[in-house]
């Protein structure tokens, strides 16, 4: 043992290795800080994970397929190992993917990893998210890299869309339809910024090697660079981790990256890819060549986008068919546009929130402790109504499959969606918050009274009761670590000298929200040592 | 409370200590727990075991890897056959994905099993520091920026501070008008199809010329103009807009007049694609004559000029006015009198 650190001993080999890099790039500061750095352990914490590992498997898959992949629409007549296909017009693009799945040893293997790493990584992203905002990691220092996480998000859902649309086969090229038509739907500039995006006419012959473009070089390259940042960002500022006996805002408990997490993380990798694979060589997902090569005057029924476009594509199905002519005699299509603005909104919604929430709170110190989502209800209740949100829009998007699956009118699953984009989420946030109310309230009397032992005990007088166990102190600790805020008091209507205190709109909007946040329908008192202290002292248990 | 509680528990087990332990705060926080040994840390054999489990996973790993080499190159990649339950796949592509998977996944079981019951599972608490930085190095940063931005006269020097951000203003204008050849202005390019005066409906299957007797009560068929070709190169283009379904109607059961007179016979051409955002409509139910966008479920009413009934779409699908003509084909009356497909701000 002591010989690792003896300076009399010449240094080793991989030492003398180690030596040379630190003279020339500093390793040894850098390797001080995070080598053995601690990381703090939960089932959630591995969701972002799974993202980072499925985005480097879409990269090295990726630049696999573009070995072999034409982003041309140059026509042909395919002449080739599919037999079906044989003497049909298709774009080069096409037939390409026609190669890589059929000519291509292992080719088809790569393009099915690579678009199911897509899904999964959007999955993944998605869900890390909820976790980041359901236990609070978003709060002041890490709103930063919320948003760089968010921007992931939003240019992977591009990434997908360009990426799907690339094989330009009867499905891809509805979807670029669609984006098409949605762009000419803008007021003003949408035929302009159309021909411009499709080199003229739709559907051209530039829109898959500007897709392509977009899809290999410029999206990822800005993610990668994103990546980087929130990773950096999450090292610098050390993970979150749960309330616990020893875990505190102050520290950070948990094992060390080498070699603990090394390990972990890096197995983690190779678990990821490994089912992905296994999943790609077992189960098929886009297969074009049952779709056919995209003509602009034909469609598939059931056409779908992938899975993380299906609320866009609700949004656009629900949408009543409003459509105006205007006085100046220019035609506004409500029918698109409104849904391509409200696409913007839903999730700024959302990106936003920290900003919010710290408005509300007026908090600014630093937060490392995750929060129990029951801990915060609006929160928690936002969360989920935004969820139940793109939910229904997501039905609306599927109405088609709905209706078919289930026998039901797609008018009346329409007309539902329709109206549930209103009501469901309210209701949602209702429920959501009675539920988070009740948790605590279970918390609390936890703490109070113990847990249920499921002992039951006969009282001389013949009463019948349930022995409670108390709690550790542990456990205790746990269920009361977390700080609860008082809500914003409205201030006296007028100052000392009698003057009447003007309070502004926003002040009084921020009040009220506070008291819905904070105040007596928002959350229930966690239990107070002096309760605690009466209950325990008192032999009035029942 | 106390009495009552599981006496035996209360007063010896290591709930009852804590519960009891201190009257200042009862919810303080006791510390980090002692480490608790695992099977592996105390009995050497138990280490053995998983030391030999992860050797058996990387194993494994090694072996999958040459089963893929071997299927590389001993599955042909045009063999298929039925498995259950996946039904008839390429055996090569099954064959990759298990291997490969196998592979990777095995190694990293191996490592995560390592890891979780080899490697040191005592926890370390580290400590942390806040980000904002102290007041001095605030300071020193401040007077830094003050210093650097008066030795560089950024503030003093109105007239190369007002001329520098007047060329960083318009540089990037060389950069947008660089875009200018995306593609071409719209001008009236959406307003006109390849229909024209005299041009025949051709069969879009059979690519002949349509004659009335051709189209039967109830059915759909898809019509191009005479003269695109498949293998034209603007074929795409063409069709995009030209696209025509033709259906025949009871000229009784048509209720829009104006619709009737387009037509011949109850013979009505309309335009294929959809006026919501441009999918091709082919959805046709002959009994209530209404059409059905399987892109986003726009229906119109064929027999009512195609009007929408449902849907996101904002107005009906133009209808193309035709004619017989003294040779018995079906022939256009001229172009579409509205732009077809999605609606656009110039649309009107």
């Amino acid at each position: 043992m002591a010989t690792a650190t003896d300076s009399r001993r010449p240094a080793s080999k991989g030492e003398k290795v180690a030596d040379w890099a630190d003279g020339r790039l500093g390793i040894y500061g850098l390797a001080k800080a995070n080598m053995r750095k601690i990381f703090p352990d939960h089932w959630s914490f591995m969701l972002g994970e799974i993202c980072l590992y499925s985005f480097i498997i879409i990269i090295l898959t990726g630049v696999y397929l573009t070995l072999f992949f034409k982003p041309s629409m140059a026509e042909l007549v395919y002449d080739g190992s599919y037999g079906p296909m044989n003497g049909i017009h298709m774009t080069e693009a096409y037939a390409s993917t026609l190669d890589i799945s059929f000519d291509v040893r292992g080719g088809l293997l790569v393009r099915q990893i690579h678009h199911w790493a897509a899904l999964i990584f959007i999955a993944a992203m998605a869900v890390h998210m909820m976790r980041v905002f359901f236990t609070g990691a978003f709060r002041k220092p890490r709103e930063i890299n919320w948003l760089f996480g968010f921007l992931l998000l939003v240019l992977g859902c591009i990434a997908g869309f360009t990426g799907y649309s690339l094989p330009d086969d009867l499905l891809s090229g509805t979807g670029v339809r669609f984006m098409q038509g949605a762009i000419m739907g803008m007021p003003l500039v949408g035929t302009y910024l159309a021909m411009f995006l499709y080199g003229g006419e739709f559907p051209g012959d530039d829109v898959i090697p500007r897709f392509f473009s977009i899809h290999v070089l410029l999206v990822p390259g800005i993610m990668l660079g994103l990546l980087v940042a929130h990773l950096i960002l999450v090292f610098y500022h050390k993970h979150t981790q749960f309330a616990g006996p020893g875990r505190t805002n102050k520290n950070v408990v948990g094992m060390p990256l080498l070699p603990v997490y090394m390990a972990k993380a890096g197995g983690f990798f190779f678990l990821v890819f490994g089912v992905i694979t296994v999943i790609a060589g077992a189960v098929t997902i886009n297969p074009i060549w049952v779709l056919g090569p995209y003509r602009p005057d034909q469609v598939s029924t059931g056409a779908q986008p992938d899975w993380y476009m299906g609320w866009t594509e609700g949004m656009i199905r629900m949408m009543p068919g409003w459509e105006w002519v205007i006085p100046t005699g220019h035609t506004i299509n409500f029918g698109v546009f409104i849904p391509l603005m409200v696409v913007g909104v839903i999730p700024i919604a959302i990106a936003l929130y920290p900003f919010f929430e710290s408005w509300l709170t007026g908090d600014k110190r630093e937060h490392h402790i995750a929060d129990r989502p029951r801990n915060v209800p609006t929160r928690t209740a936002f969360g989920v109504a935004w969820l139940s949100w793109v939910f229904m829009c997501m039905i609306g998007g599927g109405n088609d499959l709905w209706a078919t699956h289930l026998h039901l009118s797609i008018n009346s699953i329409t007309w539902f969606v329709r109206i549930g984009f209103f009501v469901v989420p309210p209701i949602v946030f209702w429920i959501t918050r009675r539920i988070c109310l009740g948790l605590q309230r279970r918390d609390r009397d936890k703490v109070l009274h113990g847990r249920e032992s499921g002992i039951i005990k006969r009282l001389p007088h013949g009463e019948f009761i349930e022995v409670h166990e108390p709690l550790a102190q542990e456990e205790m600790h746990t269920l009361t670590a977390h700080e609860q805020y008082r809500p914003l008091e409205a201030g006296p209507k007028v100052d000392e000298n009698g003057v009447v205190r003007k309070q502004g709109v926003v002040e009084r909007v921020r009040t009220k929200l506070s008291k819905n946040y904070f105040g007596d329908a928002g959350q229930i008192p966690k239990p107070t040592a002096e309760e605690y202290r009466e209950v325990t002292s008192g032999h009035g248990h029942h | 409370m106390s009495s009552e509680h599981l006496p035996s528990e209360a007063d010896h087990g290591p709930a009852g200590q804590v519960a009891v332990a201190d009257h200042e705060d009862p919810f303080k926080d006791p510390g980090l727990p002692p480490h608790e040994p695992r099977k592996q840390d105390i009995d050497e054999r138990s280490a053995k075991r998983s030391e030999r489990t992860v050797a058996l996973l990387f194993t494994i790993s090694m072996l999958a890897t040459i089963g893929f080499i071997a299927s590389f190159v001993a599955f042909p990649v045009d063999k298929m056959a039925y498995v259950w339950p996946l039904g008839h796949v390429s055996i090569l592509h099954l064959m990759l994905g298990l291997t490969l998977g196998i592979a990777l996944f095995c190694i990293g079981a191996g490592a995560v099993h390592w890891a979780r019951t080899l490697m040191s599972d005592v926890e370390i608490a580290d400590e942390r520091h806040d980000i904002e930085a102290d007041a001095e190095t605030r300071a020193k940063v401040f007077a830094d920026f003050k210093q650097g931005a008066e030795e560089s006269g950024f503030g003093r020097r109105k007239l190369l501070r007002n001329t520098l951000f007047g060329a960083l203003t318009l540089l990037p204008l060389s950069g947008i008008v660089l875009l200018r050849d995306l593609g071409p202005l719209p001008e009236d390019k959406l307003r006109h199809t390849l229909w024209g005066k005299g041009k025949r409906l051709i069969n879009e299957n059979t690519e002949e010329p349509l004659r009335p007797e051709d189209i039967t009560l109830g059915s759909l068929a898809f019509a191009m103009p005479e003269g695109l070709k498949k293998d034209d190169h603007d074929f795409n283009v063409e069709i995009a807009k030209a696209a025509l379904m033709l259906v025949r109607i009871h000229p009784d059961d048509i209720k829009d007049k104006k619709s009737l007179d387009w037509g011949h016979d109850g013979i009505l051409a309309f335009s294929k694609i959809c006026t919501h955002v441009g999918c091709p409509v082919s959805l046709y139910e002959q009994q209530t004559h209404h059409v059905l966008c399987p892109c986003h479920q726009s229906t119109f009413d064929l027999a009512d000029g195609a009007k929408v009934i449902f849907g996101p779409a904002g107005h009906a699908l133009p209808q193309l006015k035709i004619h017989v003509n003294d040779d018995g084909y079906l022939e256009a009356l001229g172009d579409f009198a509205e732009p077809v497909g999605p609606s656009f701000w110039e649309r009107g």
